[in-house]
């Protein structure tokens, strides 16, 4: 018995010592299986729209979208620059997957909040990502009163409202593209026209490409559906990101001025073929309100 | 006679392991966790791999680690960290010893030889390994750009723990 257990002992004084690649090849089995697709798209909005894309639990945004005017007003009015819409909000996430946010734009003196919820990761298992968006956004301007009012129309609060519901699905192909489809219902409660509907359906249709680690292509294109007026555009836009860390910068250019998933989706006329195009930026910063503590020691 | 020899060997696997990355810097310190890394060691030859999948390590602020992800490691691209090389001294007593680990460290695609010195504990059928080290991230072509928001450090210390059973 000794013996055999010299001879063991040998056997392994003397086995190759170059077997560092044999034991590598024990490892491998262990790497995780299924793993999830992050970092589809840089930000929270893929150029007028918002992405699959939720803040984490604890962290607080504030996104600054600003619209100038039309590139074709020419150079008394440097291009559109003189004039600007703005909508300011801040986003917070309730929970990695929950996010809730609060905005004012200018345009009609609009609030909105709204309620993102993605309840779908891409995965290896998993083809996409899903999320769905509800938001109700009340125009608080005195003029619409007013407006009405002179049309003979009985005003009634509620004509301030409008909602939009969406499903937003991702799809990340590559590390560099990653494309999304957003099926829309924005309901207003009151139209101008019987040519608008209340009902307004809409396909959103967009898609990034990574160019560098900091820097991507975006394109977004929103046609509506059933909406029979032709004084209303598709929004159409094109953009890039800037990443730096804690910021994003998005630099765009749309037909759409108007901020808010009502506005740019229902009441943009800009021409984006004849020049009606604005130039435009989302510039946002994160900051972590309640940390979590991803790190258990 | 010889196939039993063979498949008698001193081959211990981690079941457990700890991997802590730390960078000290004037605006904010960085701490990352990660506790899916893997690792063999043989005790019959010094021979001791391993293998970090950096995608696992996991940071207090989530953007942090997206950006961690996305642009600092490339970890699509380079999914995982490894270290193989041997230790010295090879022969090894009951108890906690200083050991000397050296050989090639391949972290965002880039291979470095590096000396890491640790601490082994032996024992009946169980084997620690624990070990701190400092690595320049300049040396794996991570790119930091000048003007960024996290103030990184030019060197991270790292500290490995890797808990062994019998293979």
């Amino acid at each position: 018995m000794k013996k055999i257990f010299v001879l063991l002992l040998i056997s392994g004084l003397v086995s190759p010592a170059f077997c560092q690649d044999d034991l590598m090849d024990l490892l491998e089995d262990d790497a995780p299986k299924n793993e999830r697709v992050t970092s589809t798209f840089k930000s929270t909005r893929l150029i007028n729209g918002h992405t699959t894309e939720t803040r984490t639990q604890g962290v607080l945004e504030f996104i600054i979208g600003h619209r100038f005017g039309r590139l074709n007003e020419g150079g008394e009015n440097l291009w559109g620059l003189d004039f600007a819409q703005i909508r300011l909000g801040l986003e917070y996430g309730v929970s990695d997957n929950l996010n809730i946010g609060i905005g004012r734009s200018g345009v009609d003196k609009t609030f909105d909040l709204f309620a993102k919820y993605k309840f779908l990761r891409q995965s290896t298992s998993v083809p996409v990502s899903a999320a769905l968006f509800v938001s109700g956004a009340r125009r608080a301007d005195s003029a619409f009163e007013n407006l009405l009012e002179g049309q003979g129309i009985p005003f009634e609060g509620k004509y301030r409202n409008a909602y939009t519901y969406q499903l937003l699905i991702a799809r990340k192909i590559t590390s560099a593209l990653s494309l999304q489809v957003v099926p829309t219902i924005i309901h207003r409660n009151y139209v101008a026209t019987s040519t608008e509907p209340n009902d307004l359906l809409a396909l959103g249709l967009g898609g990034r490409y990574k160019i560098t680690n900091r820097v991507t292509i975006n394109a977004e294109y929103i046609p509506t559906l059933n909406q029979e007026n032709d004084n209303f555009k598709n929004a159409i836009a094109i953009g890039i990101d800037l990443e730096t860390g804690g910021h994003v910068f998005q630099l765009h250019l749309t037909n759409a001025q108007r901020l808010q998933e009502r506005g740019f989706i229902g009441e943009t006329t800009g021409n984006f073929f004849d020049g009606d195009i604005h130039f435009g930026f989302n510039v946002s910063r994160v900051f972590n309100v309640a940390v979590k503590q991803n790190i258990r020691r | 006679m010889l196939i039993p020899l063979i498949s008698y060997s001193q081959k211990f696997k981690s079941d457990s392991s700890y991997v802590r990355f730390f960078s000290e810097a004037p605006l904010e310190n960085i701490e990352a966790v990660n506790s899916k890394a893997v690792s063999i060691i043989d005790l019959s030859n010094g021979n001791f791999v391993f293998s970090i999948p950096v995608n696992q390590f996991h940071f207090d602020k989530s953007l942090m680690e997206e950006h961690f992800n996305e642009n600092y490691l490339e970890t699509e691209k380079y999914p995982k960290a490894i270290f193989k090389g041997s230790f010295k001294p090879s022969s090894l007593v009951d108890g906690a010893q200083t050991v000397t680990a050296s050989g090639d460290f391949n972290i965002h695609g880039q291979t470095r030889p590096v000396n890491i010195e640790g601490t082994l504990t032996k024992s009946d059928n169980q084997v620690l390994v624990k070990a701190t080290f400092t690595i320049k991230i300049v040396e794996y072509k991570i790119k930091i750009p000048k003007a960024v928001f996290y103030n990184i450090a030019e060197e991270v210390e790292v500290t490995v723990y890797f808990e062994y059973k019998e293979l």
